[in-house]
């Protein structure tokens, strides 16, 4: 233990709710030393971000943190305020995972820099201002001079995070905690910000902690891993002997969830289930009473595929690549323009409720499995909606023989019918939305990044999941995702989306291995550099 | 911190969890309690009152509130003197027993038993009987029966029981604000949710009706509607529902808006599922979190204005009454009987107490995450 800079021993954190309490970390012990990053890794659930939270004095308010967090000889857990604020926000800083919402909207980026800055260093205005725009040169921040006026709206998701890393280093901290800062970035970007995060902390010699579900991420940035499962550290060790011998078998899951296998090309002479061509899908900003000017923003532009019966196609690309319009635009649920046939019938023209009798034959499996499941109704409710619609004259013991067995078809206990959303994990509440799309034996599934709001060992349980009933069932797939190595374990065939436009295509290995075009390599290099 | 959290065996919906929180809250439990317990008077307390609400007991106006019944033996004394003299007898002493008097008389000239009838004469005896009249004749004993009756809250000007006006006000008052909450409700919530989802130039055109209705002076649109179809109990919920709607309209539509663009509304559109589908299974149950705590919010607000109308004379008419009615009465008589305003205005005011509290307590287990 050379020069621990913050040591925690036996914290445990605990919420009150309504079921009693619940305990999120359960004794963990461990040490940063100086100037090292320390990567924490486990699932969702884990307690991993609870216990920094619990250092920093952030929980909420019914949860309550025993234990020491001894930082240069000061125990942070039961710390008044006042003095805590001393340590926190200069000494020890965070980063949060949405730099969307970190940020104050109403305050430009300069103020909400100089502000910390003037209260912990104790500067006046104009040596804080010039320290911000230090900083904000040292996160690459181009034309720094003239962002310090911006408000965070007008930064992309990238700029919004380094200026958070900005504001996180502004008063000289010892130790860094990033929680999950990369999570809610693109591919390409997130493989910038870790390549700032890493150069800085060689540069400026702080300790990092780092937050993260994703091992990649570890074995980029980490020199240490500390494995959490359950509010418990299953295994603590240097990130190289982690990976290279993992002693816990919860860590060898871990390390072996990257998805893997290949899909096998379906026959030319498949049936076309969709034939899409020339689809537009244009957007028209503003206007209205008393609006400001219209204005149209092309979305999708000119995109043409066709997908056979059994095949995957996989649509790569960035955040605002168009890829959820296209997939939306040939289910048409949003208007578009182009030709799109459903087996060999044009469907571009057909009304909405001409469009319905064929929806079950089209079915959509969305990101989010926390906001695609309506809160207020059962799992059963849920899953067995379109039955409503597609099948009224069955009776609600029929349908309810029916939910059960969809079910299990996507390996939930049929038991949980009577649920509510909220009491399933991501994991199960995705498993939910398959089912809602299944029972209805549809034809074509897209599918709208459906793993990527879950953790490494759910996401590849789901994609088993998924190829199992693509078999079953001979169903055709639009996978879309940012995520390079699950739509190569996916698909036949893959898409790569750039504003709007196909920028390539061609078998998984021919893009993913050999890609031609500039961008297929920058996302390429990014997604799997290691 | 979902996956962390036992999963408990029987499915429990969002409600069941809020009604959870909602028990766990000391102030809304006991003003939930306390509403019932007010409600409950205020039904079954005017039927066991012993005076009715609209009688006018000409003895007693502006009696102070009382726990011993009237009348109280001041009252009797100058009544008794009153109706002796008026037989030209001389008063020697009475005495009170429950409710039986008896009086002692003397007189210059031999007492005819026919005397009685002076005493009778008055409001505040019957029954009047010489038990006892001395064989000279010239002294008499009678008792007569004096009507008791409770006050415990006293009564107003022209002599009515205030106890049972407040309770029979409570009705008047929580009726209205329970219905015209509802009508305001109802209305609101089916206007602002197919705005919301509809959208487009069917929402701007809603949306602007809603807005000219809003320019309407309230109080100028209830004069006018009094004006037109003159004074009565209906009119008031019309008046009053129709403006409150509108506060309502607007939450919901905005409500309405953010939940069209969550992610299982799409699904279901992705399943086929119709417009009014979706409105119903979607739209609409996910809305009811707010729309349950705007409306114990707006209960309090309809009988507050209820009470401002009323004070203004443009409410209930007599001889029924509200809580508002009441204290627009009492504040007339505040220097000279205080227990007008205040009967009244402690029945009001706990109420509304009651329902913000309620209010609030619904807020907090809906929201748990706003806290």
């Amino acid at each position: 233990m050379q020069d621990a800079i913050l040591t925690l021993k036996d914290v445990r954190v605990t919420f009150d709710t309504i079921d009693g309490t619940v305990d999120a970390v359960k004794g963990v012990s461990l040490h940063v030393n100086a100037g090292e990053t320390l990567a924490i890794v486990g699932e969702s659930g884990s307690g991993k971000s609870q216990m920094m939270m619990a250092a920093m004095g952030l929980l909420t308010s019914n949860g309550r943190a025993t234990g020491v967090a001894d930082y240069r000889g000061t125990n942070l857990i039961g710390l008044p305020k006042a003095q805590l604020n001393t340590i926190r926000g200069a000494k020890i800083t965070m980063i949060f995972q949405e730099p969307m919402t970190s940020l104050d909207p109403l305050y430009s980026i300069g103020s909400q820099l100089v502000e910390p800055i003037r209260r912990h260093q104790k500067l006046g205005h104009k040596a804080a201002y010039a320290r911000a725009l230090e900083m904000l040169a040292l996160v690459k921040i181009p034309e720094p001079e003239d962002r310090m006026t911006c408000y965070p709206h007008e930064l992309s998701g990238g700029q919004r995070q380094r200026v958070m890393i900005a504001m996180a280093l502004a008063n000289d901290p010892d130790i860094l905690i990033a929680d999950e800062p990369t999570t809610a970035l693109d591919v390409t970007i997130q493989a910038e910000i870790l390549d700032l995060m890493a150069g800085l902390q060689a540069r400026l010699g702080m300790a990092m902690v780092f937050i993260t579900h994703d091992l990649n991420v570890v074995r980029r940035i980490a020199q240490r891993v500390c494995v959490m499962r359950k509010g418990e550290v299953v295994e603590t060790g240097f990130t190289a002997d982690i990976f290279a011998n993992p002693q816990h078998e919860y860590t060898r899951a871990l390390i072996d969830a990257e998805p893997s296998g290949r899909k096998d090309p379906v026959s030319v002479k498949a049936p076309v289930v969709l034939d899409a061509r020339k689809i537009n899908v244009t957007f028209t900003l503003g206007g209205g009473f008393l609006g400001r000017p219209k204005r149209d923003l092309r979305a999708v532009d000119g995109l043409s595929l066709s997908l056979q019966q059994g095949q995957t196609i996989g649509i790569v690309g960035e955040s605002g690549s168009g890829k959820s319009t296209l997939a939306r635009a040939v289910l048409r649920l949003l208007p578009s323009t182009g030709a799109i046939s459903f087996e060999g019938r044009d469907i571009a023209a057909l009304t909405r409720e001409a469009m319905r009798p064929l929806r079950r034959h089209l079915q959509i499996v969305m990101q989010d499995p926390f906001g695609s499941l309506s809160p207020r109704m059962t799992a059963g409710q849920i899953v067995t909606e379109g039955l409503l619609v597609h099948e009224p004259g069955i009776s609600a013991r029929e349908r309810d023989a029916r939910a059960a067995r969809a079910l299990e078809e996507v390996q939930l206990d049929p038991a949980l019918r009577n649920r509510y959303p909220h009491e399933f994990s991501g994991g199960q509440r995705q498993r939910i939305a398959i089912a809602r799309a299944i029972i209805l034996k549809p034809r074509l599934v897209v599918l709208d990044e459906p793993t990527s709001a879950l953790d490494r060992q759910v996401q590849k349980q789901i994609v088993d999941l998924l190829r199992d009933l693509q078999t079953a069932n001979g169903l055709s797939y639009l996978f879309i995702s940012h995520d390079l190595a699950v739509v190569r374990a996916m698909s036949d065939h893959i898409i790569v989306m750039k504003d709007g436009r196909m920028v390539e295509q061609g078998t998984p290995d021919a893009v993913l291995d050999n890609p031609r075009e500039a961008y297929t390599k920058a996302l390429m290099a990014a997604a799997f550099a290691t | 911190m979902t996956d962390a959290v036992q999963i408990p065996a029987v499915g429990r919906s969002l409600w069941a969890d809020a009604w959870a929180r909602l028990r766990t809250n000391k102030a809304a439990t006991i003003s939930s309690a306390y509403l019932l317990f007010i409600a409950v008077v205020c039904i079954i307390g005017p039927m066991l009152t012993p005076n009715d609400f609209s009688t006018i007991h000409q003895n007693y106006t502006r009696v102070a509130p009382s726990l011993s019944p009237y009348p109280t033996p001041e009252m009797i004394e100058p009544a008794i003197g009153d109706a002796i003299q008026k037989g030209r007898m001389d008063l020697v002493g009475w005495e009170q027993s429950g409710s039986t008097v008896t009086i002692r008389v003397t007189s210059k000239k031999p007492i005819d038993d026919r005397v009685t009838r002076y005493v009778d004469r008055s409001d505040m005896f019957e029954g009047a009987v010489a038990t006892e009249i001395a064989a000279d004749g010239l002294s008499a004993t009678m008792t007569a029966e004096v009507e008791q009756k409770y006050f415990i809250f006293g009564t107003d000007n022209t002599g009515r029981d205030l106890l049972t006006r407040t309770l029979i006000a409570g009705r008047v008052s929580l009726a209205i604000g329970l219905l015209a909450g509802f009508v305001a409700v109802v209305i609101g919530v089916v206007y602002g949710a197919t705005a919301g989802f509809i959208g487009g130039r069917t929402d701007e055109v809603m949306m602007r009706i809603v807005d000219i209705l809003y320019s309407l002076p309230f109080i100028f649109f209830v004069i006018m509607l009094v004006v037109f179809f003159g004074r009565n109990f209906v009119l008031m919920f019309l008046a009053v529902g129709a403006v409150l709607w509108l506060d309502m309209a607007r939450i919901v539509r905005g409500q309405a808006i953010s939940i069209k663009r969550q992610e299982y509304v799409q699904a279901a559109e992705a399943l086929g599922v119709t417009r009014a589908g979706i409105l119903r299974r979607h739209i609409v149950p996910n809305l009811l979190g707010p729309v349950a705590i705007y409306m114990t919010l707006l209960v309090p607000q309809v009988i507050i204005l209820e009470s401002f109308l009323s004070y203004l004379g443009l409410g209930v008419q007599e001889p029924m009454s509200s809580w508002g009615v009441l204290i627009s009465q009492g504040a007339k008589n505040m220097p000279s009987a205080n227990w007008l305003l205040f009967f009244p205005a402690v029945f009001l005011t706990s109420t509304l107490f009651a329902l913000n509290f309620i209010g609030d307590g619904l807020r907090d287990a809906l929201d748990p995450k706003d806290r």
